[in-house]
C-alpha cells in the first residue's frame, strides 16, 4: 500500500475538501441557519442513538421494574454481585465514620468541604476514590458553568432555558434548587480563588451554551472544570479531610432498610475494608465508559456507571434512564482523538458544524441532542459527510470561523487545551477546520433525589451526574459542574444536619444483595455478568486469548 | 472522499454502521488492520504496537490494564506522566502517555505519583503577598535558574518563568504562565531544588483569583436580590406550569441579541 502523503496534518485527500470550507465561509456568516421548530427537531430526533431502534430493553427487576434503559445499563442492573455475603467480614470496620462520600469528582469533593464546614469533624468524613482524586469527569468540563448572574437574566429564564432542553421532563423541585443556588455558587468559587474570565471592570465574560436564549455561561479559558476542580481539591486538602484511593466501593451496605456503609475495594493489592458510616453520599459519576451503542466516549476511565448499581441494588429508585447525552461534537480524526470532546464553547464562539459541499446544515446552537441527530443525518442519511482513514464518517467544525468573529489569535488565547491537542497532531485549528461526529458524553438520568439530594433510602443522598431528575431528558450545557456544586453542597448540608440530630450507626449487612441476587434468580437471569465492572477493558485481544490465572 | 449517493436506511442501521466504525477506538484495533508497526519498551521490555496508537493505548494493546497511571485518558488530569527517552538518544524526554504517540524505539517508564508536599492554608486568611507563597513554600527561594522544570513540562509551559514571576511578586505572569498545568509532578521531580512547582502556583492562582479583581457588581447585586426574595414569586409560579404552558413560553422566548 502507498504510503498516505500528509499536508496540515490531514492526508492529502481529506485536505483536498478544505478549500471549500474556505470558500464558504464569509457567505456563511452572513447567513445563519434558522433554529429548528419544533416539528423539525422531533422528525431529525428520529435518528438519534435515543430513538432509533435497537438499543433498550426493560429492566426486569427491583424498583424500575418495567422502565426502559440502554442495554448496557440494564446489563450492569442484572448482572451478579462482585461478592457474596460469606466471603466478606463486616463484624470489625476498619473505619467508622459520620459521613462517607463516594467518588471525589466536584460533586463529592465539594460534599465533603461543606459536610466539614458544617461543623462534622475531618476525621469523621471520608471521600472514597476508585482511581486518584480527581481522575474524573469533573477535570474535563472545558465549557463553562452556567448561573443566572446578570442584570439581564433572571432565574426563571434559567429555569425555562433548562427544562425546555430538557424536553420538560425535569423534576420542577430540584431543577428550582439548581437555578436558584447558581449565584451562589458563583460567589463561592469566587471566594476559593477560582479564576473566571473577567472583562476589563470585573464582570464575568459569560457566553452562549447551546439551548440557552441568553449568554450565561461562565468559563476558564477552555479548563473550567480542571481550574474549578483544583481549587476546590486544594480546599478539601487543606482542610485535611480524610481521602482514600484506588479503593472502589464494590457494595453498599444497609441494615435491611438504611444505607449504613460499604465494602471498598484495592485495586493494587486485592483487599477489602468495610466502613461504617451514619450517611452515605453517593458521587460516582456517569456511565461513559459503557460505550453505548457502541459509541466512543468523552468520559473518564472510571465512568463506569458503578453508582447506579449499588444504589439500585440497595432499593433506591432511578428516574429518566431512557436517554443517553451523544455530544455533537466529539474528534473524528485523528484516530488517536476519536471521540474526545471539542467543548461546545468553539460552537458558541462561533464555529459552524459544515458539510462536505461547504454547506452550514444546521443551526450551531441547538439543544445537544437534536444538534447530534443533525450531524448524524449529514453523515448517514443525506451523505454528505467526509469519511476518515479510520472508516469513521464526520463533518467539518470550521473554527477558523471563530477568529472570524472575534479576531486573530483568539483561538489560542480562549481555546488553549483544545490547541495544543490539535498542534500534537500538526493540526492548526486556527487555519483549518477540524473534523466531528457525535461522542456518548453523559448519563441524564440516574437515582431520583429530593431537592437536598435524598433518596428513597434514609442514609442515602446522592449529587453529580450518578443523579437522575435535574436536566430531564436531555442536559444542557453548563448546567452539569453547577449541578455537582449545588448538589454537593445541599447533600454535605444535609447529611451533616441528619447526623447532628444524633443518629446511630445501623448494623452492617448485605442483606439487601442477597434478596436482589434471589429477585434475579426468580427472573431467571444467568448468573455470565458481574458488576460493578469498576474499571473497563481495553487489553488487546491477542494479549488476552493468551492470558493465565496463575497464583504466584 | 465524496459518499456515494445510496438509499435512505434506517436508524437502527445507521446506529449498527456507526458502531461498526467505531470499534477500534471502543474494543481495540485488530490485528489484520495494523498496517504500520512499531517497537517499544517498557520499562526495559519490547512489545511490538501499531504505530497510531498513544503510549497508553499502546500498553493496553500490549497487554497492560491501567490500575494506576490513567485517569482521564484526555491530557487534563496528569495521572499518566511517562518518562522516556528514544533509542540511540541520551535525552531524557517527558510526556502524557494519552497524549504521545509511540515511536519506535522508545523506552519508558511511568511515574504516576509524586510524594510531594502541599501546604495547608485558610485562603481567606492569607495575605495576597509574596511572602504568602514564601511562608508557605520557602523552597521557592533556593530557584537556580536552571530551567529543568521548563523542560521537564509535560504542557510545554514556561515554568521557570512562572517561578521567577512569583519570586518577583508578579502575580499576573506567575497565574498566566502557570494556569494550563495539570499537575502532573514532572516539574517537582527533576528540579535540584526541590521545589513544589506546581502545589505553589495553585496557592498563587487562587490568591490572585480571591483578590486580584473584585467580585462583579452584577454577582453581589443579584445575591442581594436573592436574599430578598425577588424570585420566589416567579419560581413559584414556573415550577407549577403544565408542560403545555411551559411549551409555548419556550418555544416563544426571545433570545438576546448577539
Ligand atoms: C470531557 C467533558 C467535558 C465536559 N464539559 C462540561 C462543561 O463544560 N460544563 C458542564 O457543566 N459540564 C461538563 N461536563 C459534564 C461534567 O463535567 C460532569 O458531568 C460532572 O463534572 C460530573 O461530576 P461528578 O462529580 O458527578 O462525577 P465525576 O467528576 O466523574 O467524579 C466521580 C468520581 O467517582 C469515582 N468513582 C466511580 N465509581 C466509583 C466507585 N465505585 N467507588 C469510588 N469512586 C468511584 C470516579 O472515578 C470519579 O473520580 C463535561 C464532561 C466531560 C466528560
Ligand atoms: S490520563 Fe489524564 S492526563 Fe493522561
Amino acid at each position: 500500500m502507498a504510503e498516505v502523503k500528509y499536508i496540515e496534518g490531514y492526508p492529502e485527500e481529506i485536505f483536498q475538501l478544505i478549500p471549500k470550507v474556505h470558500e464558504t465561509r464569509s457567505w456563511r456568516a452572513e447567513n445563519i441557519p434558522a433554529a429548528m421548530t419544533k416539528e423539525e427537531r422531533q422528525e431529525v430526533l428520529k435518528i438519534h442513538p435515543d430513538w432509533a431502534p435497537g438499543g433498550k430493553r426493560k429492566i426486569v427487576v427491583g424498583p424500575n421494574q418495567g422502565d426502559i434503559a440502554p442495554r448496557e445499563v440494564v446489563d450492569l442492573l442484572e448482572a451478579y454481585p462482585l461478592i457474596e455475603k460469606q466471603e466478606v467480614d463486616l463484624s470489625i470496620p476498619d473505619y467508622q465514620v459520620d459521613i462517607m462520600v463516594l467518588g471525589g469528582g466536584l460533586a463529592g469533593t465539594a460534599a465533603c468541604i461543606w459536610a466539614h464546614e458544617m461543623g462534622i469533624d475531618k476525621d469523621k468524613i471520608l471521600l472514597v476514590n476508585k482511581l486518584r482524586h480527581g481522575d474524573a469527569n469533573s477535570i474535563m468540563a472545558e465549557g463553562g458553568t452556567q448561573a443566572a448572574d446578570r442584570k439581564v437574566d433572571s432565574l426563571e429564564r434559567h429555569y425555562l432555558d433548562t427544562i425546555g432542553g430538557g424536553h420538560f421532563t425535569n423534576k420542577p423541585d430540584v431543577l428550582r434548587a439548581l437555578v436558584e443556588d447558581g449565584p451562589f455558587i458563583m460567589h463561592w468559587l469566587h471566594e476559593l480563588g477560582v479564576i473566571f474570565d473577567k472583562e476589563e471592570n470585573g464582570d464575568f465574560v459569560e457566553k452562549w451554551g447551546g439551548g440557552t436564549s441568553i449568554k450565561r455561561m461562565h468559563s476558564c479559558r477552555d479548563y473550567t472544570g480542571l481550574e474549578e476542580f483544583r481549587v476546590i481539591r486544594d480546599e478539601f486538602i487543606s482542610r485535611k479531610i480524610g481521602c482514600i484511593e484506588h479503593f472502589p466501593a464494590v457494595e453498599l451496605l444497609t441494615d435491611g432498610d438504611k444505607v449504613t456503609g460499604a465494602v471498598l475495594y484495592n485495586l493494587e493489592t486485592g483487599e477489602y475494608k468495610v466502613v461504617a458510616a451514619k450517611a452515605t453520599i453517593l458521587a460516582t459519576g456517569g456511565f461513559g465508559r459503557l460505550h453505548i451503542r457502541g459509541f466512543p466516549t468523552t468520559n473518564h476511565y472510571g465512568a463506569t456507571g458503578d453508582g447506579v448499581v449499588l444504589a439500585y441494588r440497595a432499593g433506591a429508585k432511578l428516574r429518566d434512564t431512557d436517554t443517553v447525552q451523544y455530544h455533537p461534537t466529539g474528534a473524528a480524526y485523528p484516530v488517536q482523538i476519536i471521540g474526545y470532546l471539542l467543548t461546545e464553547k468553539l460552537r458558541t464562539s462561533g464555529a459552524q458544524p459544515v458539510n462536505i459541499d461547504g454547506e452550514a446544515f444546521v443551526f450551531a446552537m441547538e439543544p445537544r441532542d437534536v444538534e447530534a441527530a443533525a450531524i448524524i443525518r449529514e453523515c448517514y442519511v443525506r451523505n454528505k459527510g467526509i469519511t476518515t482513514p479510520s472508516g469513521l464518517r464526520g463533518v467539518w467544525l470550521d473554527t477558523p470561523m471563530i477568529e472570524l468573529k472575534n479576531g486573530k489569535g483568539y483561538i489560542e488565547k480562549a481555546f488553549p487545551g483544545m490547541d495544543r491537542m490539535f498542534r500534537r497532531y500538526d493540526i492548526d485549528m486556527a487555519k483549518n477546520p477540524v473534523l466531528i461526529f457525535p461522542t456518548l458524553h453523559y448519563q441524564n438520568g440516574g437515582v431520583e433525589t429530593d431537592p437536598v439530594g435524598r433518596t428513597t433510602l434514609e442514609g442515602l443522598w446522592v449529587a453529580g451526574e450518578v443523579s437522575g431528575g435535574v436536566h430531564g431528558k436531555n442536559r444542557l450545557m453548563g448546567n452539569s459542574t453547577l449541578d455537582c456544586m449545588v448538589f454537593g453542597r445541599r447533600t454535605g448540608i444535609s447529611a451533616a444536619e441528619y447526623i447532628k440530630k444524633g443518629k446511630k450507626q445501623g448494623k452492617l449487612t448485605l442483606e439487601h444483595v442477597s434478596n436482589y441476587v434471589k429477585m434475579l434468580k426468580e427472573a431467571k437471569i444467568k448468573p455470565k455478568r458481574r458488576s460493578p465492572i469498576l474499571l473497563p477493558e481495553y487489553r488487546g485481544k491477542k494479549s488476552l486469548a493468551r492470558a493465565l490465572h496463575v497464583e504466584v | 472522499m465524496k459518499e456515494t449517493k445510496s438509499k435512505k436506511l434506517d436508524p437502527e442501521k445507521v446506529m449498527e454502521r456507526i458502531a461498526e466504525a467505531s470499534r477500534p477506538t471502543v474494543a481495540g484495533v485488530e490485528e489484520k488492520d495494523v498496517r504500520h508497526w512499531v517497537t517499544i519498551y517498557v520499562m526495559g521490555r519490547g512489545y511490538s504496537v501499531p504505530a497510531d496508537l498513544t503510549i497508553l493505548t499502546a500498553m493496553e494493546y500490549a497487554g497492560y490494564k491501567f490500575i494506576r497511571g490513567c485517569g482521564c485518558r484526555q491530557g487534563f488530569c496528569g495521572a499518566c506522566s511517562t518518562v522516556y527517552r528514544r533509542h540511540g538518544e541520551y535525552k531524557l524526554q517527558t510526556g502524557m502517555a494519552c497524549q504521545t504517540r509511540v515511536e519506535d524505539g522508545m523506552y519508558l517508564v511511568q511515574i504516576p505519583f509524586s510524594p510531594a508536599e502541599k501546604a495547608s492554608y485558610d485562603i481567606s486568611k492569607e495575605a495576597y503577598k509574596v511572602n504568602t507563597l514564601l511562608k508557605h513554600y520557602p523552597e521557592l527561594a533556593r530557584c537556580v535558574a536552571c530551567n529543568t522544570c521548563t523542560k521537564a513540562c509535560t504542557q510545554d509551559l514556561q515554568v521557570m518563568d512562572y517561578i521567577q514571576a512569583a519570586i518577583r511578586g508578579d502575580f499576573e505572569t506567575c497565574v498566566n504562565e502557570s494556569f494550563d498545568c495539570i499537575q502532573c509532578g514532572m516539574c517537582a521531580l527533576r528540579c535540584p531544588a526541590e521545589i513544589v512547582q506546581y502545589n505553589m502556583a495553585q496557592l498563587a492562582r487562587r490568591l490572585y483569583g480571591r483578590n486580584d479583581r473584585p467580585e462583579p457588581k452584577h454577582l453581589t447585586d443579584r445575591l442581594k436580590e436573592i436574599e430578598q426574595g425577588k424570585f420566589v414569586k416567579p419560581l413559584d409560579e414556573i415550577t407549577k406550569k403544565s408542560k403545555e404552558e411551559l411549551e409555548k413560553l419556550y418555544y416563544s422566548r426571545e433570545k438576546e441579541s448577539d
